[in-house]
């Protein structure tokens, strides 16, 4: 397969890769650039856990061919707050043990930002409907909802 | 005055888990690594007549091939860390890799390693297997019949059957006043863990096999070693953060495989599950078929229940014997029932696997007698909840094995603590759409069957500098399950729980702390943790009595110090302390073990006493809004309540029981797993519905603390009863709405709308 060189922005850092024409956004990341938050739960795009911001919109990764994303913004997990301050979502997610095995909570807490960049207030329904997307098996979603709307509720948001 | 119990602070593997920055078992490489692929069977039933795997292994970049005939012990006893036997009729068969006939749909035939995950997936494909195949037997009911093929050389294909004699319900039955009697159906269900089973293994420099897994059972490395025909020494499993479990990965799912990879090959090999193969494969809820009877007299009394029930087994035993067992024990609910008779078998058939899952036993049954419950109820006239509270299990009463149950029981005040929180009916704004309320209470215990003979340890040290290292190895599914042990630590020792480092889960370097289970985790490595603690606590005030010239018995822990409770100028710090502890060689550390009550196996396939250590009690309260023309219904409200004994962490127990509730509602509605002989119809989640933050309410939980349970400060577990009893409640309350009663699951709008058809033909 003819190889490509494209450039990516993870998290605000610029890589060079050469990639092949098939090959997923979910891979890079997780393969190449070693960015392991970002989960596969499934691979067909039915589960959310591969979520990243693709110029600050929501995006399944595993549904992503990397060479098209050429260019773009990519914020993932690990992207949202620093070692020293957490992004509030990361900490109402704490403070509201919406947090069971983990393993669909970057992928929520992405979509979850997505959600709050564009609408800051939204309704209960509201969050639910913009979560569907998102399986969480552990939580039945009551604490995630919970944290989302602290967030919002906060100033400054 | 409480340091950190009862207090919501936030799990400690929360924090790396919001950063994305846990590792979980397939965010892991080694260099040099290998990929790992299995070929699976074809066909549900069949003979291998030949197995040529000449091709794959030539294909470049292709280091190892494994068939059943390269493995030194394919077949053995599945044990889950018990040391005892206990008796066919109770264990499992755990069988590596098909050999000469195959008995399910995806059963593992071959293994491959190669360079990348493609080459390995394109050895399978070179591997050519011949299949002759044979009658598969799909319907446990049917395969119990004289002459029907055996699955498992098994007469009548029956892997377990037990009993529950007590009383005369014949007499029983002739006394009651009204006699119920109804079949009920539960279906399949999957974990549905969005973590995929995933692991990686390598052999260390002195031989021995590593695997980093996502695994419940970290004892499993002594089967893996029985495998191998290794020292059990020489396999030792590194536990991970689990991305879910939920007993679906309380069997070994890819460790067998892993060992054997890199032990061929000597090289790192990672082999990681695809979702529909996850769903494909792994083991399920099993499915049951029961017919039930209940006897009541006109005031509401239940004088005899009388059940037998069939589950489907799969095609390998696995812990289908113990799940028999609880269904068994849990018969007859959390009822004082004088009259019960029970006849249940596990039959084996030509399906997945069903194993261990959440509730173990205790929904099916839930369902079915939750059911009559409901039905009696309705033919006396008698309020739901009242006719529950006149025989509700009470202290002093006995379960259906006879077993006088001396502790006090709470379960009258849960039900009527989530029905009244649920309050009067609204009334309906919309006449197309019907409101109904349903109710739902049951049982489930917490700790291991106790003829098991359950144990589990702790390690506690402190370091010169007041902070402090635990060592417990508790697998950890996202229940909190290692996090509490902090709490208990930090509480007796007065810790900051920020300076405790956790170590679990590594089954060589941590003490063997049992199965994570069987909601057994805080009742058994709480009471171990709790138990070394409060050793290391005894030294503590021991030298600060010395040193502040005050008894032990005056003295008490607070964050940091030990003080005096009478002269409270008089302390010391837990530096100083410490420090002085070492300089005189006292012990800085201690090992724990907690052992559960002991019993002796059942004597025969009657079973009676004791069998399991406790139980939790709970119910839930539900409204349903059903729509007469279309059947599609909607649940607004969700009401739990449960008696925890004690919440040591108020945040996660309501976790637990919020998502306990939700698995539950999808058992109940939405996951419909389709299987057609013996193949799964369903393999993804576009197709098998868990349910999505849209389809449910927010779950209100209410707690009760009886501070009656056997963990720490009287503790009960509360992993799987959040699971039993939710199901019941839903279909009570499509009956309330529109008179509809669904014996099947999940309760899907077309039965509904089926029954209410059914309704307007029979009622002309
Ligand atoms: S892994 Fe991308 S949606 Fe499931
Ligand atoms: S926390 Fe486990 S899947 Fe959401």
């Amino acid at each position: 397969m003819k190889k490509r060189t494209i450039t990516l922005i993870v998290n605000g850092e610029t890589f060079e890769l050469t990639v092949v024409p098939n090959e997923l956004l979910l891979n890079v990341l997780r393969d190449r650039l070693h960015l392991t938050g970002t989960k596969y739960g499934c691979g067909v795009g039915e589960c959310g856990s591969c979520t990243v911001l693709l110029n600050g919109k929501a995006t399944l990764a595993c549904m992503t061919l990397v060479v098209s994303v050429d260019g773009k913004e990519i914020t993932t997990v690990e992207g949202l707050g620093r070692y020293d301050a957490l992004h509030p979502l990361q900490q109402a997610f704490l403070d509201h043990s919406a947090v069971q095995c983990g393993f669909c909570t970057p992928g929520v807490l992405v979509t979850a930002k997505a959600l709050l960049d564009e609408n800051p207030h939204p309704s209960e329904e509201e969050i639910r409907q913009y979560l569907r997307g998102n399986l969480c098996r552990c939580t039945g979603y009551t604490s995630i909802v919970r944290a989302i709307e602290a967030v919002s509720k906060e100033a400054g948001f | 005055m409480s340091i950190t119990i009862g207090k919501g602070i936030p799990k400690v593997d929360a924090q790396h888990k919001v950063r994305g920055d846990t590792i979980y078992a397939d965010d892991y490489t080694v260099p040099g690594m290998l990929y790992g692929k299995v070929l699976r069977s074809r066909y549900p039933a069949a003979r291998i007549l030949a197995l040529r795997t000449a091709r794959a292994e030539h294909l470049e970049g292709v280091h190892a091939v494994i068939t059943a005939k390269d493995i030194p012990h394919n077949e053995l006893t599945a044990r889950f860390g018990q040391s005892t036997s206990v008796g066919v009729q109770f264990e499992g068969i755990y069988r590596v890799m098909a050999d000469q006939e195959v008995r399910y749909f995806g059963e593992p035939i071959a293994l491959v390693a190669a360079e990348t995950p493609e080459l390995a997936e394109q050895a399978c494909q070179m591997i050519e297997v011949e299949y002759q195949p044979l009658e598969g037997i799909f319907d446990p009911v049917r395969a119990m019949a004289p002459g029907v093929r055996q699955v498992a050389e098994k007469p009548q294909n029956i892997a377990s059957h037990f009993k529950i004699r007590k009383g005369n319900v014949e007499e029983a039955f002739a006394s009651a006043d009204v006699v119920v009697e109804g079949a009920y159906q539960v279906p399949y269900q999957d974990h549905a863990y969005l973590e995929p089973e995933s692991g990686v293994a390598w052999v260390d420099e002195d031989g021995t096999i590593n695997i980093r897994v996502s695994s419940q059972v970290i004892e499993h490395f002594r089967e893996v070693a029985e495998v191998l025909d290794l020292p059990h020494s020489r396999v030792r499993y590194l536990g991970t953060w689990i991305g879910g479990g939920f007993g679906g990965k309380e069997d070994i799912t890819v460790e067998s495989f892993l060992a054997l990879l890199a032990w061929k090959t000597r090289r790192p090999v990672k082999l990681t599950y695809t979702r529909a193969e996850s769903l494909l494969t792994h083991s399920k809820r099993h499915p049951f078929f029961m017919e039930y009877k209940t006897g009541a007299k006109k005031d509401g009394q239940i004088v005899a229940v009388q059940a037998r029930l069939i589950s489907d087994a799969g095609s390998y035993s696995a812990l289908s014997p113990w799940v028999l067992l609880y269904a068994t024990v849990n018969a007859a609910g959390p009822y004082h029932v004088d009259n019960v008779w029970v006849d249940s078998y596990a039959v084996m058939t030509n399906t997945p696997i069903t194993s261990a899952f959440r509730g173990f036993g205790a929904p099916q049954v839930n369902f079915a007698y939750e059911s009559q419950m409901d039905e009696i109820s309705h033919r006396l006239g008698i309020d739901p909840l009242e006719l529950r509270r006149r025989n509700f299990l009470r202290q002093g009463d006995s379960l259906d094995t006879g077993w006088v149950y001396d502790r006090p029981v709470a379960i009258s005040e849960a039900a009527e603590v989530a029905w009244q929180a649920l309050g009067p009916k609204p009334t309906s704004p919309n006449p197309q759409v019907a409101i109904g309320h349903g109710l739902g209470a049951g049982m489930c215990s917490y700790g291991r069957l106790t003829f098991l003979h359950d144990t589990s340890r702790s390690y506690i040290k402190l370091e010169l500098d007041g902070s402090a290292i635990i060592r417990c190895g508790v697998p950890d599914l996202g229940g909190g399950q290692g996090h509490i042990l902090c709490q208990i630590a930090a509480e007796e020792l007065g810790l900051a729980i920020e300076r405790i480092k956790l170590y679990i889960t590594d089954s060589q370097l941590t003490p063997l702390a049992g199965t994570t289970t069987a909601t057994r985790q805080l009742y058994m490595s709480g009471n171990a943790t709790l138990k070394a603690a409060r050793i290391l606590r005894g030294r503590m005030l021991e030298k600060a009595s010395g040193m502040l010239s005050v008894p032990v018995e005056d003295l008490e822990v607070q964050a940091g110090k030990v003080l005096s409770k009478s002269q409270p100028e008089k302390s010391v710090g837990l530096v100083p302390l410490v420090n002085r502890m070492s300089t005189e060689g006292e012990e800085l550390f201690v090992e724990s073990q907690f052992n559960a009550p002991f019993t002796s196996i059942p004597a025969s396939e009657v079973i009676e006493g004791q069998i399991h250590p406790d139980y939790t009690f709970g119910a839930y309260a539900v409204e349903v809004e059903v729509n007469r023309e279309t059947g599609a219904l909607r649940v607004p409200r969700i009401v739990a309540c449960f008696d925890v004994g004690k919440a040591l962490n108020p945040v996660i127990v309501e976790g637990q029981i919020e998502g306990g509730g939700i698995q539950g509602f999808g058992y109940a509605l939405t996951e419909d797993m389709k299987i057609e002989k013996g193949v799964i119809q369903t393999p993804s989640f576009a197709e098998y519905l868990i349910p999505t933050a849209v389809d449910v309410p927010d779950l209100e939980t209410i707690l009760l603390e009886s501070g009656t349970g056997l963990g720490p400060y009287g503790a009960k577990g509360i992993g799987e009863p959040p699971m039993v009893s939710i199901a019941p409640a839903l279909t009570n309350a499509i009956y309330d709405a529109v008179g509809v009663r669904v014996t099947s699951l999940p309760a899907t709008p077309e039965k509904i709308l089926m029954g209410m058809l059914a309704q307007e033909e029979g009622g002309g």
